[in-house]
């Protein structure tokens, strides 16, 4: 560590060594949770998002009821209704699903799943309905079944106009995810909330934090805007 | 029937709670969207640098974390500045920084951010031959923006202020955390004081269901009517 650091380290009452490993300890717990929740959101959100766009509305009916009940709400109501919903299921304490969501951590990452899924799933329907009809015609005209112009045509065009909506997404969740400390998980915004109550110091506690989340969104930001400008550089040929 | 076990009235007390604290944030984020946008379309580059650090910072933090900061550290504001008042002229000067204040505040100065992105692309939306116009007829520049930019504008910016305004109402659960008893502290109290979680949060998520429906059909009207004399295309 140069020494200028550790100097400034001593000469300070709240940022010694205990108190930014707290932080990092938060950092670690935010990045998890946001990850795990956006993949498990996607992985869920493709399916949905192609059974929304079905024509038989006992398809369609089911995931439009899911995606508007958990937009129509706030994301805090459903992290409450999991999180001490979930321990009222009768009989779960003594199966082994308890040991999981004892952990704060594991209905925190439901409630924050079924949260993004249901808007991911939304964005996704979004920009395959926008595939030009021209495009779908074609395919049929080549004889391509349903499922190859699904994998073929449909999904990889649809991918690249979702990509800017998702990413609001992405940036909307770090956000909400500042709601896990409301159920004892020791986020980042868990970290600041603890070290402001133990040396009674909300502008040090709480700017740290957000500079770290300002990072954190700025970083992300950075890195859709490179993934974007990667997906869509057929619309911007060379030396224009 | 629903059997609230007499948490009923605190309920409905909260929802009203919630309801007040939607529409200040949003008449708040309103008049910062104006000020914003207005500051960043202005030809000083001060003010346009300003109105942009401020949506950017904004955008970049969560907002419980916004909220945490005003409510604790406002009122560590106010004390030093009371403590100072007192000490350099003696004005007794006291305020409570609640968490209801604190909620507005932050509500709408996030949203305020969000609006001014808005109303900013809806300012650039109004045909320039209409401002060209007005100076044609001698309209000073303010008279051009009240009577001419602004009626104008607003057809543009309804569709966005329809979307941020329903982030907001779900927003608004988050000042619950500071304490605030809106609809869903009283919920999370009696959660936890009769054991029963879905007897209480679910209505409490129906309440929210139904205002942003309603918004969402309320904005719907109002969209047909600004738009009445706009002939679509195709």
């Amino acid at each position: 560590m140069p020494e200028f650091i550790a100097t400034w380290l001593n000469q300070n009452d709240i940022f010694n060594a205990l108190t930014v490993l707290h932080y990092w300890d938060g950092l670690v717990t935010t990045v998890q949770l946001v990850f795990l929740s956006l993949l498990l959101g996607l992985v869920m959100a493709l399916p949905l998002a192609i059974l929304r766009t079905s024509k038989n509305w006992l398809i369609s009916g089911p995931v439009w009821l899911y995606t508007y009940l958990f937009r129509g709400t706030p994301l805090l109501i459903q992290l409450y209704i999991i999180y001490y919903g979930i321990a009222q299921i009768h009989g779960i304490q003594d199966t082994f699903w308890w040991l999981i969501f004892r952990e704060p951590f594991y209905p925190a990452l439901l409630a924050f799943t079924l949260n993004t899924a249901a808007y991911t799933t939304e964005i996704i329907r979004g920009s395959i309905v926008a595939t030009p009809a021209g495009e779908i015609e074609a395919a049929k005209a080549y004889g391509m079944s349903w499922a190859l112009r699904l994998r073929r045509i449909v999904l990889p065009s649809a991918a690249r106009r979702a990509v800017q909506a998702y990413s609001n997404e992405v940036i909307f969740m770090l956000h909400a995810s500042a709601i896990a400390s409301v159920v004892t998980i020791v986020d980042l915004t868990g970290a600041a909330r603890n070290i402001y109550s133990r040396f009674y110091a909300p502008f040090e506690a709480f700017i740290a934090v957000a500079l770290l989340y300002m990072a954190l969104t700025f970083l992300l930001v950075y890195a859709f805007r490179r993934l974007e400008s990667r997906l869509l550089r057929h619309q911007h040929p060379a030396g224009s | 029937m629903l059997d609230l076990k007499g948490y009923g009235p605190s309920l409905l007390e909260g929802a009203i709670v919630t309801i007040e604290l939607a529409f200040m944030s949003l008449a708040l984020a309103l008049a910062l969207g104006l000020i914003g946008a207005t500051s960043k379309l202005s030809q000083n580059r001060l003010l346009a640098g300003a109105a942009t650090t401020y949506t950017t910072l904004i955008r970049g933090v969560p907002d419980l974390v916004m909220m945490l900061l005003f409510y604790y550290g406002g009122q560590v504001m106010v004390n030093n500045l009371s403590d100072y008042l007192y000490d350099a002229y003696d004005i007794d000067f006291f305020f409570q920084f609640d968490p209801f204040i604190s909620g507005v505040l932050t509500i709408g100065l996030i949203f305020g951010a969000y609006m001014t992105e808005t109303f900013r692309g809806a300012f650039l939306a109004v045909d320039t031959g209409q401002v060209e116009a007005a100076k044609a007829y001698g309209f000073s520049r303010w008279h051009t923006f009240r009577r001419v930019m602004i009626p104008q504008m607003l057809r543009h910016a309804l569709p966005g202020i329809g979307n941020n305004w329903q982030v907001l109402l779900k927003t608004t659960a988050l000042v619950s955390i500071i304490g605030l008893t809106d609809m869903v502290r009283v919920a999370e109290q009696a959660a936890k004081a009769e054991r029963s979680p879905f007897l209480f949060f679910i209505p409490v998520a129906l309440v929210y269901l139904a205002l942003t429906a309603g918004s969402e059909l309320f904005i719907k009207w109002l969209d047909k009517r600004a738009n009445v004399g706009v002939v679509k295309g195709e």
